[in-house]
């Protein structure tokens, strides 16, 4: 990383959504690749500026689903057909029709699941620093602050230019540097 | 920790974002256009204004007197709930008015009505999120937490009414010394599935739903305690670009996960009665009656709590007239649609050509219980009607009442199909009425209380209006008038 290591980024702060894509597009026209960006509500548009689209949110939500309706399903049938089996009012003993309300229940719980758990682990939460957190101002990212990143791990870093970049390019009303 | 601003030195003190403050101008410019639909927020408004307002009521310690009184009441009832399952659990369900053949009584009555409302928070957070009314942004917060609460009440009743409240468990199935497992096969058994992942997945929604805000309050707190509870509950968010499509990934498949898992709760409430053979319970159309009548009492509760508090906290410019409206029009619809599930109950009554069946629907109408019955056609049909008059949605005080009959109506219809329907079947020697004892209204009125201080208890310490939500309401507003 060109002995840049102690550095986490630099950071660029704007005053509204408009500004931040502004400054994203100009930084990819820049050839900056490893981008972040902060704002306090999603901002339209910001992904494909940033060249990170589609979650891994949907894979898991099918894959909690699929788990939890095939449990629900086989703990029924194991359950009333195999390990007791229990008559009731002479029905096969897989009385399928009857298993589906609680294999429905249990699909729902499982997709519910893994889709907070994929918000905890694709997200990195929960998590009690980052760097971000010890720029001044930051505090202002969940009201109306909007902030651009360029990690130190981007190919083209070099901390003068990167602040030069947000100085004269962007319309940034503070550029910090992010220490490790 | 002691880096300075490297660069550029600009102040960064209180700013309003450019273009969210509309000039007068603007606005009259606005105005004229009549065929414009009337903002979701009203007066100026920006990012910092509106997030100062709803973050104030939480970080601010002086509370309206309103607050209190109202808090203290519930609280009190609560009070009286604790010392009715405290005698319930010493003493037995032999309390209340319950006998052979009406066993299930308010118990059921209670729970069927409670899970019912919480069904209109469900209804406003995910299926109008799925259907992108932006009106929703601002009053789903508070009608997810209302949801909480009355599942949460709801789930109390089958579980005091198991007669041995302390052996729930044995409804889950889990390996046991007995080798048992529930009869997976009864609609009672669906029940306990279908509430408790109900109950768990709308935690989940909510939460999820409240992490970017508690953020807010996180970074917006004076007081170092305060800082660190709502840092806690933040769990380290901080809005980047790739938290944010994660986040609105995972939400909207909630809200996907959410839609028929509400449809399927209140079916499966029904299924308790409909796979039964008692007459006046027997019948098809429970599910999406039922899922209708749910809908109706939710969203009568919802007005109920947010038009006294809209005043109390003046959130006007939020939860505007037009949200008011549309929520009297949702109630109206469900209202209507309750009303035709009353006419064909008396139809499939006729059509089915079976004597108690069709006795069922008469003694309903001139049997011992009939004052009852008509006074739930009243209060759940007849007066709801007022809401086809826009000055009726639109004035705060009218519709409060409008939908205080409706949740009346609501719980009387659920008496209705409970006892009414239990207390006269195949068997006249076995007719008995029900009469409710004082342990059962201090059960009823003591699950309100709950319910109404767990309401109190939430505005006072998170955020009742999605913030960021309507953060991107204005974003929105202001990308279309520009």
């Amino acid at each position: 990383m060109k002995g840049f290591s102690g550095i986490y980024g630099v950071m660029g702060e704007f005053n509204s959504e408009g500004a931040l894509r502004e400054a994203a597009r100009s930084a990819r026209e820049h050839r900056y690749e490893q981008l972040d960006a902060f704002s306090p509500l999603p901002v339209e548009g910001l992904d494909e500026i940033l060249g990170r689209t589609g979650s891994w949110a949907p894979a898991w939500v099918l894959t909690g689903g699929v788990i939890g309706g095939l449990t629900g399903y086989f703990l029924q049938f194991w359950g009333v057909g195999i390990n007791y089996p229990f008559n009731v009012g002479g029905r096969p003993l897989d009385s399928w029709p009857l298993f589906i309300p609680i294999t429905f229940e249990l699909t729902i719980l499982g997709g519910a699941v893994a889709a907070v758990l994929s918000l905890f682990v694709l997200n990195g939460l929960p998590q009690l620093h980052h760097p971000v957190f010890a720029v001044p101002g930051f505090e202002r990212v969940t009201t109306d602050a909007f902030f651009l990143c360029i990690l130190s791990t981007d190919p083209g870093f070099d901390p003068l230019l990167v602040r030069r970049f947000f100085m004269q390019e962007t319309g940034a009303v503070a550029v910090t540097e992010m220490r490790r | 920790m002691g880096r300075k601003p490297a660069g550029l030195a600009l102040s960064t003190g209180h700013r309003m974002i450019p273009g969210t403050a509309q000039s007068k101008e603007e606005t009259r410019a606005r105005a004229e256009r009549a065929e414009e639909p009337p903002r979701l927020v009203q007066g100026v408004a920006t990012f910092r204004s509106i997030t100062e307002q709803i973050s104030g009521i939480v970080l601010n310690r002086r509370h309206p007197r309103s607050w209190w009184i109202g808090f203290g009441l519930a609280f009190l009832l609560t009070m009286g709930l604790f010392y009715a399952i405290s005698v319930l659990l010493a003493v037995g369900v032999g309390i209340w008015g319950i006998n052979i053949p009406v066993a299930w009584g308010f118990a059921i009555t209670n729970f069927v009505w409670w899970i019912g409302i919480g069904h209109a928070g469900t209804l406003i957070s995910a299926i109008l999120l799925l259907l992108l009314q932006k009106w929703r942004n601002s009053i789903n917060r508070l009608a997810e937490a209302m949801t909480l609460f009355a599942v949460a009440c709801a789930g109390m009743f089958p579980l005091l009414h198991l007669g041995r409240p302390w052996a729930f468990f044995w409804l889950l199935p889990y390996p046991n010394g007995m080798e048992l497992w529930p009869q997976f096969r009864s609609a009672l058994v669906w029940d306990v599935f279908a509430v408790s992942t109900y109950l768990t997945v709308s935690i989940f929604f909510w939460y999820t739903g409240l992490v970017p805000d508690v953020a807010t309050l996180r970074d917006r707190a004076k007081n170092r305690f305060t800082r660190l509870i709502f840092g806690f509950m933040a769990l380290g968010w901080r809005g980047s670009a790739k938290h944010w499509r994660n986040y609105e990934s995972a939400y909207l498949l909630m809200a996907g996960l959410s839609t028929p898992l509400v449809l399927s709760v209140h079916s499966v409430v029904s299924f308790d009665f409909a796979t039964a053979i008692v007459p006046g319970w027997h019948s098809t159309i429970f599910p999406p009656y039922f899922v209708a009548g749910a809908v109706y009492s939710g969203f009568a509760m919802v007005l109920n709590i947010i038009i006294p508090l809209r005043k109390w906290y003046r959130l006007e410019n939020v939860v505007t007239e037009q949200h008011l409206d549309h929520m009297a029009k949702v109630m109206l619809a469900t209202g209507l649609l309750l009303a035709y599930g009353y006419i064909f109950e008396i139809f499939f009554a006729w059509y089915s050509g079976d004597p108690t069946e069709q006795y069922s629907v008469v003694n309903r109408a001139t049997g011992p219980y009939a004052p009852l019955f008509w006074l739930l056609l009243l209060v759940n049909v007849v007066l709801p009607q007022s809401l086809w008059w826009r000055s009726v949605r639109t004035r705060p005080v009218l519709l409060f009442f409008a939908a205080l009959s409706v949740n009346v109506g609501m719980w009387m219809e659920r008496f209705v199909i409970v006892v009414v329907s239990l207390n006269r079947d195949y068997l006249p020697s076995s007719w008995r009425m029900f009469t409710p004892t004082g342990w059962d209204w201090l059960t009823l009125v003591g699950s309100l209380g709950l319910f109404f201080a767990l309401v109190f208890l939430f505005v006072r310490f998170l955020p009742m209006v999605t913030m960021f939500e309507v953060r991107d309401l204005l974003a929105k507003e202001k990308g279309k008038s520009s």
